[in-house]
């Protein structure tokens, strides 16, 4: 394999990470807002803080991981992307800027204030939101290259149903995987009330999230036709996303096997995310950028992806420690630690 | 207010981002290491005013910690939103040390989340303060492997640089350049002190109001031990510093002193105002004290700024920060001893009024000291990005709505200051350690010697 598909694979992986703890922290403070403005908050809330309260700060290092490894493997991509990029990455900056810390403002200050809240279930949305416009952009057509300006098409991105479609998919997978884990939390806790109100949650979005699906497939044909024909190559992998998502589906409406479900979510996400990603390649702005022509010099990369491995040794038994004593843990699930 | 210029409006909003970052990331370096320490000794001594001292210290502290998490992210992200030709250069020679850090980030982030997590569940107290030692590490590794990045655009190593075509890389002579030591060591030494102060400070002013416990004595008598000890280092590496400038950037110490010509016998300049023929008016001169400071002898030969052609000046107006960073840190050490002299001298009473009010004064100065010696190193490089390599406007987007950005950062940041500072006043204001002590049963120990 060459370094250049390393360097993406590693740096996918963490997105993947990214994708699926953030979606669930993100879904979450949109339902904790949800739930108190119809009623039912304090029958979810404590399920969702027990979870939350240790992970929040980490849920934010998978992104700045995934960003600190592509201006370091893929140093070109600064360049475009950074220049263009100018109005959508602060306005993601200050959403997460936002969120961050009104979070734990909420949680360690003495009193909790209801207008945080809303601040922090409007951002869960808003972030998948901005976020997701690098995807869109990155499928090429957004941006106008001429000598050493790159510049951001605004109208075309706006006026394009693409974009649209993504930015959908991007809320509704958010507030899906969320419900799904946090179902799974409260089966978990014994927290039957909950468990109940976040099942309906899940149930509720899993339709949306296959026509979200389907929209960005539609979407793609006619905006990149390319990245649409690898895509169709690897159709296999698009099949067994959709069958886990039956399976999950299956397992949370006959309330079986809750934690097995959840593993079909993230299997679900895994093969559609790395089916997108695998055909996209090489392209990681279609057609200005590949990951050949982008990327950093040989002794650069060795060092990286040696260093990577040093502190991937470092962090695994580190998070696995974190998963025992706060995840897998049923005393503190529960409530009694 | 200004033409629309990209370079000086990423100038103003990065320099923006990294004062307000600074104040939490400073506190986030300094603070775990004395909240281990005061939860160290409560297990030695087995006393439990320190356990509760470390824990109203970590309840402070996960509140700058989000702030400074925050913050790292937006200037993370501006690095390659407002410098995108730097980042090109940056990504092929010193990904490695920001890669490091993000590790180092991730590490201390799981751990402190257990720390907080973890207050009593673990028999042996030992256990819970072990989370707080990758924790420490995790947050100074990072702030080693940051400060690399910086020395790295002081003293640019380990690649050539020909028709903007990079070659010949080597990550560890970039990351490991001449400006590393002092420049790590310095920011290291200087965020224990600044932090130490920061604590000590918070219970002079218990003290000042009347608040005569002896759990306010002990968190006193902690931090400004730390305090004394950091302030001592940092005035030593800030002296080995003034040496590496002298020897790799003559033009950054030159500017910071108003010293023009190359001499012997240079004398060291505080304070004054430089008029437009460009004499030095007010000042007061210190005879040799520079040739002392920038080769360690009375009379060795300082380089002056007219060696240097006048285009690659640095902005002269650093001089009043270095005067600042200087005077401060003096003063730091100065009012450190005192409080240890009084406190050994078993006649004298450590907490006099006038000595508390300078501790108390001391916090706040502590981090403006950190926030003028940070514009000092970073005016000083001007006009460099990287020195000697690319200039900063070769660096500087060129993309449109850099103004509107700086405007919503800008309201960012104040908000959070704000709602940071109201959020921990309310937390301790409602909830004094007195009260605390009370509830706990803790107070029965308040006859206890220090």
């Amino acid at each position: 394999m060459s370094y250049e598909i390393i360097g993406i694979t590693v740096l996918w992986t963490f997105l993947y990470g990214y994708v699926i703890v953030a979606s669930i922290d993100f879904g979450a403070g949109f339902f904790s807002y949800y739930a108190s403005v119809t009623g039912k908050g304090n029958v979810v809330k404590k399920v969702i803080n027990r979870y939350l309260s240790p992970v929040w700060e980490v849920t934010n290092v998978f992104l700045i991981f995934f960003y600190i490894g592509l201006v370091g493997f893929f140093p070109e991509v600064s360049f475009y992307y950074g220049t263009a990029l100018l109005v959508p990455g602060s306005i993601a900056v200050i959403l997460l800027a936002i969120r961050g810390s009104y979070y734990a403002f909420h949680h360690y200050g003495s009193k909790a204030r209801s207008w945080y809240q809303l601040l922090y279930g409007a951002t869960g949305l808003l972030i998948p939101a901005s976020l997701s416009t690098v995807f869109t952009i990155s499928e090429g057509g957004y941006i106008e290259v001429a000598g050493p300006d790159v510049s951001l098409n605004y109208s075309a991105l706006f006026t394009s149903s693409y974009s649209w479609a993504v930015i959908l998919l991007a809320i509704v997978s958010v507030l899906y995987i969320s419900a799904c884990f946090l179902t799974f939390y409260a089966h978990k806790a014994g927290d039957q009330e909950a468990y109940a109100v976040l099942r309906k949650y899940a149930l509720s979005w899993s339709a949306p999230t296959i026509l979200a699906s389907i929209l960005v497939f539609w979407a793609m044909s006619s905006h990149n036709s390319v990245h649409f024909e690898k895509m169709l190559d690897l159709s296999w992998m698009f099949v067994l996303s959709f069958l886990f998502f039956l399976g999950a589906v299956y397992l949370i409406w006959k309330k079986k096997r809750p934690g097995i479900s959840f593993i079909l979510v993230m299997l679900q996400f895994a093969f559609a995310f790395y089916g997108y990603g695998a055909a996209h390649l090489p392209y990681l702005l279609y057609p200005y950028l590949t990951i050949y022509g982008s990327f950093t010099n040989d002794t650069m990369a060795i060092t990286l992806i040696i260093a990577f491995l040093a502190g991937f040794f470092l962090l695994v038994p580190s998070l696995y420690l974190l998963m025992r004593l706060f995840l897998f843990n049923n005393d503190y699930v529960q409530g009694r630690k | 207010m200004f033409e629309y210029d990209p370079v000086l409006y990423s100038r103003i909003l990065t320099g923006l981002t990294l004062a307000v970052h600074t104040i939490f990331s400073t506190l986030g370096v300094g603070v775990p290491l004395l909240i281990a320490l005061a939860e160290w000794i409560g297990i030695k001594r087995n006393d439990d005013h320190y356990h509760l001292l470390a824990k109203r210290w970590a309840r402070g502290y996960i509140i700058t910690v989000a702030v400074g998490v925050v913050t790292g992210t937006a200037i993370a992200l501006q690095l390659s939103l407002l410098w995108p030709k730097f980042m090109q250069v940056a990504g092929q020679t010193i990904s490695l040390p920001l890669f490091l850090e993000t590790f180092a980030f991730f590490f201390e982030a799981i751990f402190l989340g257990i720390y907080l997590y973890t207050w009593d569940r673990f028999k042996n107290k030992m256990y819970h303060l072990l989370l707080l030692i990758p924790a420490a590490l995790g947050a100074t590794a990072s702030g080693f492997f940051i400060t690399t990045v910086n020395s790295f655009m002081n003293a640019p190593l380990g690649f050539t640089y020909e028709n903007g075509v990079l070659s010949n890389i080597n990550p560890f002579a970039a990351m490991f350049n001449p400006a590393t030591p002092t420049k790590v060591s310095h920011v290291l030494s200087s965020a224990y002190l600044t932090a130490a102060f920061v604590l000590a400070a918070i219970s002079a002013v218990a003290l000042l109001r009347g608040r005569n416990h002896v759990y306010h004595k002990k968190a006193l008598h902690l931090s400004m031990t730390v305090a004394f000890v950091f302030a001592v280092t940092t005035a030593l590496v800030g002296d080995l510093s003034g040496k590496y400038l002298a020897n790799y950037q003559p033009e950054k110490l030159a500017a910071a002193e108003w010293h023009f010509e190359t001499v012997e016998e240079a004398s060291l300049i505080l304070g004054g105002i430089l008029e437009e023929d460009g004499e030095i008016k007010y000042a007061l001169e210190i005879p040799y004290a520079l040739s002392i400071l920038a080769h360690g002898t009375p009379d060795a030969e300082v380089t002056g700024l007219e060696e240097f052609p006048e285009e690659n000046w640095p902005p002269l107006v650093v001089h009043y920060m270095f005067d600042t960073m200087v005077g401060i840190g003096m003063a730091l050490a100065l009012i450190s001893f005192l409080y240890l002299f009084f406190y050994k001298k078993k006649k004298w009473n450590p907490y006099n009024k006038p000595l508390l009010m300078m501790i108390a004064a001391g916090g706040p100065l502590a981090m403006i000291a950190i926030e003028a010696g940070w514009f000092f190193a970073e005016e000083g490089r001007q006009p460099w990005i990287i020195r000697g390599v690319m200039k900063t406007a070769e660096g500087a987007t060129t993309s449109q709505n850099v103004d509107l950005m700086l405007y919503l950062f800008a309201a960012l940041y104040l908000i959070l200051i704000v709602s940071a500072a109201a959020v921990l006043i309310r937390t301790f204001k409602g909830n004094p350690a007195e009260k605390e002590l009370e509830k706990t049963g803790l107070d029965r120990r308040d006859g206890d010697e220090l």
